[in-house]
């Protein structure tokens, strides 16, 4: 029976990561249902930009504010999962605190002193958060796209990390042995007096139980993720590594449209020639998106790591101006149709199955797509590298080249392009009359 | 005004230094017609041997693009190589941030490769290779803000051309809250200066102007023809046309030379 808690230990252990696992590889199956991308080039500078933009945050403190108090969490969640590997091995081993017989208690201490600082730390930026979002009601999260699951999963993650530093304050602070090193109890040490009444077999049950949940909670926080918007902890590296290199400006040139304009304008194609017959399989290429299929799996990854903080929002004209486009919504709308679509393949034995739906219409309008000046600060503000200007942008493609539905004055400004080489209905030939005015 | 086209420079067998793309709003929108004329005044001040391609220029396609139509955008763009191939061009300037853009960055993969000047980089170089000097002071102690054009500052990161050359003229540049890689659209871009705005509760514009009018400027200075429409309005929708004068930076230039 002494070998139960171990025993029990190694399960939660493994049904949690098995879990978690599990659905690592849905959502890897789900980002490959998106049409594959080539970011092989620039290695050095992809890593560069891990590095910079998603270690060291660089993007993040340009509002300082929120920018700080994230990097302190950031840091704090980092450094105090090494006291996780602790636990681990105490868990599986029916060791306590194993660190001690290995490292010099002043280093020990040290160790857990910092975690216990950063414990503070990170409890006082998750309440000024908390705040923010519920009691300062700041603007971009308040949103439209905010309300119900969003604005629930957004508060929900602040109270795991609340509980989570909770525990391991109290743990530490009713850990005898711990306290009685009087070193690394920076903090806990004025927890402890609150328990000081208590007989010693109490506390023990305290520090036994707030160890248990620790760990339990770290592992449903864990399990958590997959079905929250906190999946950037995680995603953010990949997603920086693979984020565009090119200057913002340039919009990808699509090869389907190339090979037919090339044989539109080659002089030697006869145009009274018989279609070749079609031999191949191969279904004509669409052009543009109008589901999540249609998407690369760079822009399904953006989805997956959009964390929902707005800053795109709140720096997009169209939204500033009370359209209804907001680009992180278009961010949220894809990853709620992926997951729907990811679904159905389960449902349907690993099969789609059509459902009458797509990203198009049912999630995203017209209205939303049309709204946006492709000024790119929405591109410019996410301080992990999305991109919710090209999902749009080949959305557009599809309304246009695959629907022709584009807003009428649109299709004048084209249609003159076509016949005058210009967007307003001027002749060509008076291209040089102002040198002559 | 005198000014060659590409056509006379070939008959002539003669190569200028540069082209200068004129763009759609620059040939045929009155507002930018002038701009585009003083540029032309600054190009023949620095004794820039430029040509233009008149009458076969057409339309970058970069609009076309931006509302989705690759199409089009791929006929403009593969014409429109195929003529500066032809003349064997290899260095562009534009007072357009778009046709700037589109031409440096996306007409390369479709085999047309040029070295890309928006009109403001190449000024500055023409003023710190000394063939330009900038001596008059017509805007001396003036409160100017710039505001950045979407497709020169972000799109390319470009901010400091305009501005180092605004310096020159004297003036007090002032920077509006949202500038450089926060600056706010003019509202224009994305094909939006072709169609009316969808339903909100402001334009755009109007919220650019009154971030410039926080900085309370004697001039708006902008880098775009597009912008500088959407700003125009804005101005006259705050009944400040004859306090404000919206003005590209071309055309602080050109006031500002030598006379």
């Amino acid at each position: 029976m002494t070998y139960l808690p171990n025993i029990l230990f190694a399960i939660a252990l493994i049904v949690g990561i098995g879990y978690f696992a599990k659905n690592v590889k849905r959502l890897i199956r789900n980002i490959k249902l998106g049409q594959s991308i080539d970011a092989s080039d620039n290695k050095a500078e992809r890593w560069r930009n891990v590095a910079l933009i998603a270690f060291g945050q660089s993007k993040m403190v340009k509002r300082p504010i929120s920018g700080i108090l994230h990097v302190i969490v950031y840091v704090g969640f980092i450094v105090i999962n090494l006291e996780v590997l602790e636990i681990i091995i105490d868990g599986l081993f029916g060791t306590h605190r194993i660190a001690l017989n290995v490292l010099p208690t002043e280093v020990y201490g040290s160790l857990i002193g910092t975690f216990e600082i950063l414990a503070c730390l990170v409890l006082i930026s998750v309440i000024i958060f908390w705040i923010r979002r519920n009691v300062l009601k700041i603007a971009r999260f308040i949103k439209r796209e905010m309300k119900g699951w969003p604005k629930t999963d957004g508060n929900l993650i602040l109270y795991f990390e609340v509980v989570l530093m909770t525990l391991f304050l109290v743990m530490n602070a009713s850990d005898i042995e711990f306290q009685s090193l009087n070193s690394g109890n920076v903090v806990s040490q004025f927890i402890a007096p609150w328990f000081s009444s208590l007989p010693e077999s109490t506390l023990h049950l305290i520090e036994r139980g707030t160890w248990w949940l620790h760990i339990l909670g770290i592992l449903v926080f864990l399990n958590y993720l997959y079905f929250s918007k906190h999946l950037h902890i995680l995603l953010a590296f990949p997603n920086v590594f693979y984020g565009s290199l090119k200057p913002k400006g340039q919009f990808n040139n699509l090869e389907a449209v190339t090979k037919e304009v090339k044989l539109m304008m080659d002089p030697d194609a006869d145009p009274f020639a018989a279609p070749a017959e079609d031999t191949s399989e191969e279904e004509p290429a669409k052009f543009g998106a109008s589901d999540v299929m249609d998407l690369n799996r760079v822009q399904l990854l953006n989805a997956y790591t959009c964390t929902e903080c707005g800053r795109c929002t709140s720096a997009c004209p169209a939204n500033l101006t009370g359209k209804k486009l907001s680009p992180r919504k278009i961010m949220m709308d894809t990853r709620d149709r992926l997951e729907e679509v990811g679904k159905n393949i389960d449902a349907n034995g690993g099969v789609f199955k059509d459902d009458g739906k797509q990203l198009l219409g049912d999630y995203i309008t017209n209205e939303e797509l049309w709204a946006c000046t492709t000024c790119n600060a929405c591109v410019e503000e996410c301080p992990v590298s999305i991109n919710p200007l090209s999902i749009i942008l080949d959305m557009r493609r599809y309304l246009v080249m695959e629907q022709s539905a584009a807003p009428s004055d649109l299709n004048n400004m084209m249609s003159n392009i076509e016949n005058n080489g210009a967007p307003w209905p001027y002749n060509q030939m008076d291209r040089l009359n102002w040198a002559d005015e | 005004m005198t000014v060659k086209t590409m056509a006379e420079f070939m008959a002539e067998g003669k190569q200028p230094e540069i082209l200068f793309w004129v763009g759609s709003a620059g040939s045929y929108d009155d507002r930018a017609k002038k701009i585009t004329k003083a540029f032309v005044k600054i190009l023949n001040a620095a004794n820039v041997d430029f040509a233009v391609l008149g009458q076969e220029e057409s339309s970058t396609g970069d609009v076309a693009k931006r509302a989705g139509n690759e199409f089009l955008f791929q006929m403009q763009a593969v014409m429109n190589i195929e003529l500066l191939n032809g003349y064997e061009i290899k260095k562009i300037v534009t007072c357009d941030p778009h046709s700037y853009n589109c031409i440096k960055n996306e007409y390369p993969s479709l085999g047309g490769v040029y070295e890309v000047y928006h009109h403001t980089q190449y000024i500055k170089e023409l003023i710190s290779s000394g063939r330009l000097s900038i001596d008059a002071d017509t805007y001396k102690g003036k409160r100017i803000t710039f505001h950045d054009p979407c497709y020169l500052g972000r799109a390319n990161s470009e901010y400091d051309a305009p501005r180092d050359i605004l310096v020159k003229t004297k003036a007090n540049l002032v920077e509006m809250k949202r500038h450089k890689r926060t600056a706010l659209c003019c509202g224009a871009g994305g094909a939006q200066m072709f169609k009316e705005p969808e339903k909100g509760d402001k334009d755009v514009n109007i919220l650019r102007t009154e971030d410039a009018l926080e900085t309370k400027p004697n001039i708006i200075a902008t880098g775009c023809p597009y912008c500088n429409t959407m700003m125009t309005d804005g101005v006259k929708n705050k009944e400040k046309e004859d306090e404000i004068a919206v003005l590209d930076v071309a055309e602080l230039i050109a006031n500002s030379l030598d006379n």
